[in-house]
Order: C-alpha cells, then sequence, then structure tokens
C-alpha cells in the first residue's frame, strides 16, 4: 500500500468520525442528561438524509437546503420528545427500549410511504464535485465535510462550555433533582437538548446525503456505530464522544483497509482471503471490547461524583 | 404458586398444541403444522429471553444472536456433512455457553444503558460476521440440506416428527424454566434484580449468579435457533439481526414481562398479529410502532397479567 492511499484513508476515517460525532453528540447527551435510552435516534439521521434530499431538489441549494432543514429536524425533535420521550423519564429502561424501538418501526415505514421503497439519491453540488490537492488529490466535498464537523464541534464544545443554557445542560448531566431546585425550567431545557440533538443528526444525515444511499434503516447501521462510540467515551461526555468518535472512524476505515496488507504477512494468501473480510467487519467491536475490559465506564466518564 | 385458572390454562394449551397436527391433518391444512412449529420455536426464545429480562432485570438487545449461533451450528456442520444430530447439538449447546459466558461477561462488567448498548453492539459484531463469512453464504444465506438426525426411527423429515421435537423442546424448556425461578437460584436471581447492592452485601456473589442465568437463558434461545435452522432448512444472518432482537423481546412484554409462561403467549400473539397485519398491508409496521408505545404505555402486564391471581414474585 502506498503512502498516498494510506493518507486517503485516514481522511476517509476522519471524515466518518465527523458523521459518528455528529450523531453520537446529541445522543450522548441524551443519554446522560434524561438518562433515556433512545434507539430511534438514528432515525432522526434518517429523516434529516430524506428532508434534505427533497429540500435540495427543491431548491438546487445545498445551503438552502440545510437553512430549511434545522427548524423542520428541530421541530420533529421536539415533538418526539413531547409525545413519546416524556412520558418515558420516569419509567424503567426496558419501556424506553421498545418505545423508541416502536418509534424506529414507525419512521422506517413512514420513509418508506412517503420517498418509496427504492431509496433515493442526492447529488453533490456541481461546485463542490471536483477535488482538491493537499498533498494528495482529496474529494473537495469530503473536505468539507471534515471541515464542517470541525466548525459544529468546536461551536457545540463552546455552548456546552461557555453559554448559559450549555451550563444548565451539564448541571442537569450531573445532578438533576437539584437544577430543577435552582428555579430551572428542567422540561423545557429537555425538549430542547432533545430537539439539538436531532438537528445534528439531521445535519449529519444532509451531510451524508450524497455519498451514501438513502433508504429506511440507515439510521440503525450508524445508531450501532454511535453506540460503540459512546460506551467508548463515556455516556454524557461530549469530549469523549469527540476523541473516540475519530477513533473509531479511523479504525473503522484505516484497519478495513490495512488488515488484508497485514495479514498477507501473517498467514496464505489463501486463509487471509477468508479470515480478512470476518475480522474487517468485527475491529470496532474488539476495539470496544478491550477497552470496557480495562474501562467499564468508558475513557472519559461525565459523571464522576 | 400457580393459581388454578393459570395452570388449567397451561394444561389446555399444550394439549391443544399437543392435538393440533391431528386436527390439521383432518382437515386437510397441513400449512398449520410449520406455522404453529415455528410460532413455538419463538414461544422459546421469548421465554428464554424473560429468564434474564424479567427475573434478572438484564435488559439484553441482544439475544437474537443466541438464535442465529444455534442456527450456524446446524448449518455449518450439515454443510460439512456432519448431520449427526447429537454431534450438532453438543457443538450448539457448548458454542452458545462458551459465547454466552464471553457476551456475558464482558456486559455484565457494566449496568443500566451501558448493558443494553453493549449487548446490543455485541449481538451485531456476529451479524456482521456472519454477513462476512462468504463460505457460509455471507448475505444471502444458506440451504441446509440435510436435518439432524438423531434416532434411525425418528426421522426428522417428517414434518409431525419435526413438530413434536419442537413441542417437546419447548415442554421441556417451560418445565426447566419454571424450576430455575422457583429454586433458590432463581431466588437469588430477583433478589439482584431488585436490589444488586444489596445482594451484594449480604455476600451472594452476584456476577456468577447472573453470568450462569445469562449462559442458561442464551443455550436455550440456541436450541430454538437450532430448530428453526432444521425447521426451515435455511440458514442466515438474518436471525442475528437487531430487528429479531427487538421482535423476542416485544413478545416478551406482550405476553408479559416476568411471568416466564406470558411470553409463549406473547411469542404467538405478535407473530398471529404479524400475519394478519402483513395480509392487509405492506407497511403493517408503521401502524404496529404507535400501538408497541401505547401498550408500553398503558398495558404493561400484559397477556398473562389479564388472568387474575398473583405469581409468587418475592420483589412485588
Amino acid at each position: 500500500m502506498t503512502l498516498t492511499l494510506f493518507l486517503e484513508q485516514i481522511l476517509n476515517g476522519v471524515q466518518f468520525g465527523v458523521f459518528l460525532f455528529l450523531i453520537s453528540a446529541g445522543l450522548t447527551l441524551v443519554l446522560g442528561i434524561m438518562n433515556v435510552v433512545n434507539l430511534a435516534h438514528g432515525s432522526l439521521y434518517m429523516l434529516g438524509a430524506y428532508v434534505s434530499t427533497t429540500l435540495y431538489t427543491l431548491t438546487g441549494n445545498l445551503f438552502i437546503a440545510f437553512v430549511l432543514m434545522v427548524p423542520i429536524l428541530l421541530i420533529i425533535g421536539m415533538i418526539v420528545e413531547i409525545i413519546v420521550l416524556r412520558t418515558m423519564y420516569e419509567r424503567d429502561h426496558m419501556d424506553q427500549v421498545l418505545a423508541t424501538f416502536g418509534l424506529i418501526l414507525f419512521f422506517n415505514e413512514l420513509v418508506r410511504i412517503l420517498w418509496g421503497v427504492e431509496g433515493v439519491g442526492m447529488k453533490i453540488p456541481d461546485s463542490l464535485a471536483g477535488s482538491i490537492d493537499i498533498g494528495v488529490p482529496y474529494p473537495s466535498y469530503r473536505l468539507l465535510i471534515i471541515a464542517m464537523g470541525i466548525l459544529v464541534s468546536v461551536a457545540l464544545y463552546l455552548m456546552i462550555t461557555k453559554t448559559r443554557t450549555g451550563m444548565q445542560i451539564r448541571a442537569g448531566a450531573s445532578n438533576r433533582p437539584m437544577i430543577g431546585a435552582l428555579g430551572i425550567n428542567i422540561r423545557i431545557l429537555y425538549t430542547i437538548v432533545f430537539g439539538l440533538g436531532a438537528v445534528f443528526a439531521g445535519f449529519a444525515g444532509l451531510m451524508a446525503g450524497p455519498i451514501i444511499s438513502i433508504e429506511s434503516g440507515m439510521g440503525e447501521e450508524m445508531l450501532i456505530f454511535a453506540f460503540v462510540v459512546i460506551v467508548i467515551g463515556g455516556i454524557g461526555s461530549i469530549r469523549g464522544a469527540l476523541v473516540a468518535s475519530v477513533v473509531v472512524g479511523v479504525f473503522e476505515i484505516v484497519g478495513r483497509s490495512i488488515l488484508p496488507y497485514i495479514l498477507l504477512q501473517l498467514v496464505t494468501p489463501d486463509q487471509a482471503q477468508t479470515a480478512g473480510p470476518a475480522l474487517a467487519s468485527m475491529l470496532v467491536y474488539i476495539l470496544m471490547v478491550v477497552i470496557l475490559f480495562f474501562k467499564p465506564q468508558g475513557l472519559f466518564p461525565a459523571r464522576t461524583g | 404458586m400457580l393459581s388454578r385458572l393459570k395452570l388449567w390454562v397451561l394444561i389446555i394449551s399444550f394439549l391443544i398444541l399437543a392435538f393440533l397436527p391431528i386436527v390439521a391433518e383432518a382437515i386437510g391444512e397441513e400449512f398449520y403444522i410449520s406455522l404453529v412449529a415455528r410460532m413455538m420455536i419463538f414461544a422459546i426464545a421469548a421465554m428464554s429471553l424473560d429468564l434474564i429480562l424479567g427475573y434478572g432485570g438484564m435488559i439484553s438487545f441482544g439475544h437474537a444472536m443466541f438464535f442465529g449461533l444455534g442456527c450456524y451450528s446446524v448449518g455449518i456442520l450439515a454443510f460439512y456433512e456432519i448431520t449427526n444430530g447429537w454431534v450438532q447439538l453438543a457443538v450448539c449447546v457448548f458454542g452458545t455457553a462458551l459465547i454466552g459466558l464471553f457476551v456475558g461477561y464482558i456486559s455484565l462488567r457494566t449496568s443500566g444503558i451501558y448493558f443494553i448498548m453493549v449487548t446490543f453492539a455485541l449481538a451485531q459484531m456476529f451479524y456482521f460476521l456472519g454477513i462476512s463469512l462468504e463460505t457460509y453464504g455471507g448475505d444471502d444465506g444458506l440451504p441446509i440440506d440435510t436435518r439432524s438426525e438423531f434416532f434411525s426411527f425418528f426421522d426428522l423429515s417428517e414434518e409431525l416428527n419435526m413438530y413434536y421435537l419442537i413441542l417437546g423442546t419447548l415442554t421441556a424448556c417451560t418445565i426447566l424454566g419454571w424450576k430455575c425461578v422457583n429454586s433458590r437460584f432463581g431466588m437469588v436471581l430477583r433478589g439482584s434484580r431488585a436490589n444488586l447492592p444489596r445482594m451484594e452485601a449480604i455476600g451472594f456473589p452476584t456476577l456468577k449468579y447472573r453470568l450462569s442465568a445469562f449462559i442458561i437463558s442464551g443455550v436455550m434461545c440456541g436450541l430454538a435457533g437450532f430448530l428453526l435452522g432444521n425447521l426451515t432448512e435455511f440458514l442466515t444472518p438474518e436471525y442475528m439481526h437487531w430487528f429479531r432482537s427487538g421482535e423476542i423481546m416485544v413478545m416478551v412484554i406482550v405476553g408479559g414481562m416476568g411471568t416466564l409462561f406470558g411470553p409463549l403467549y406473547g411469542a404467538f400473539a405478535y407473530l398471529i398479529f404479524e400475519e394478519v397485519m402483513a395480509s392487509f398491508t405492506e407497511y403493517w409496521q408503521f401502524y404496529f410502532g404507535p400501538i408497541l408505545i401505547v401498550l408500553v404505555l398503558f398495558a404493561k402486564q400484559g397477556l398473562w397479567g389479564l388472568l387474575p391471581g398473583k405469581e409468587r414474585l418475592g420483589d412485588e
């Protein structure tokens, strides 16, 4: 394998990590602050992709599609929170799993009814279709994803650490009854956090739209990765989600591409042919198991006291 | 103890199952035999999940993993023309036990939301592993040419023999499960569900108990997969998909969590519902999703809970 290819794979890994971060950032806040299992978070990512595709087709401009997508996803997220999730806070995890499983079924069928069973496609805008030479030639759209990811991460970090709402969110994560006692309307705070999580997931859906196939059930594929990220990073920790996203993203993409080369050095080509794909599909889970073995609370446990 | 009414409901249900093939053949609807056989297999799976879910409080969202593994133990051995049922059974039991030990040990180090996510992710790991194994059909699955061979006089290729093997396994698992939850072991398990730190403070090695329950439940579900592989004569990673895990969990909740027998009825109810709804609309899950949410909100006691009489549950 050449160095250029290797660099390109690392960039692909980072770019995959950006998606993972956009999805798991919202999810980890919901899990950490509200102590709710939300399986339906992947559905918001899926809805983001579908809604953006339609908006992009209608307006012909990706940026306008983005601007319109944000309030739509925010409202969808808040409605889901008010109708379903809100009734689940006082209940046990079992009920939350089942209710959000019900949501997944609903949304997966909904998009099939509204957009058809075949799935839809989204094109990369012409202005971004080329590639840029940054040592290696790299598609400019994918570069944009990485740049946007960094931008959003910084914005999220500033929001969580510097603003009043962010402070309330962090306080909510560490002590729920206390922040309520201090006169913060915890219900509205929860609704806002959930809506924001939906927007981030939807944004990931928008960015991913042109480079993946948009179809019913696409959310759950990412949900599993997001779970792995959160387990590794620690529930409720934005910093953990960021680190774990990039690690998992790079591990998944780079691991898959260099594993066959490594195996060739160790075993016969025939064995490598069989074991390669099998091992590659298990890589991130093995990483998760190893980290869990040493750190059952994840790398950056949010609650320390 | 079971109330008299519930005991009779159970006995009559099993009698119906025992005589069903005779009736089905008499009215010339043999199709029902394999349909009910399939339902019984899911009943075993749902009951096995209830052991750890309802009694142990372990919310495993990856139970379909064992289902698939049981199926693979038949399929892969049959692929190499090892059709001896006893060998396949041994591989199934020890294989699922070993994997149950591994998965259980890793996930039981965590609790709450972590436990759900870890079981979910690990089950998906086996699903993706199944997909990547091109030798055994990969994504498309693999036909199983020969069903397991146990005795020369008990040929499983006869649908009736297959049916009664499944019914026998269901009966055995039900009795075993009932013995299990009412034993000292079951008491400790329920205790650790109700209050884990207290059980530990009393001096019980709760991890050992919970891990054992996880393995027993996994092996039982593996058996269900073993039977399913034989019944459908087909092997596919689809059996391990997270969606299956969700379905099995729904069966438990529909029947009544923590009642052991409830999930049997839950499995039947869910599969009948699916069969009926799917004949009306392709998008039946669109309606089932909201129904499930309503069920969770308002009907937690499940079908079994509709019958009068409380089981001695200890922690209620």
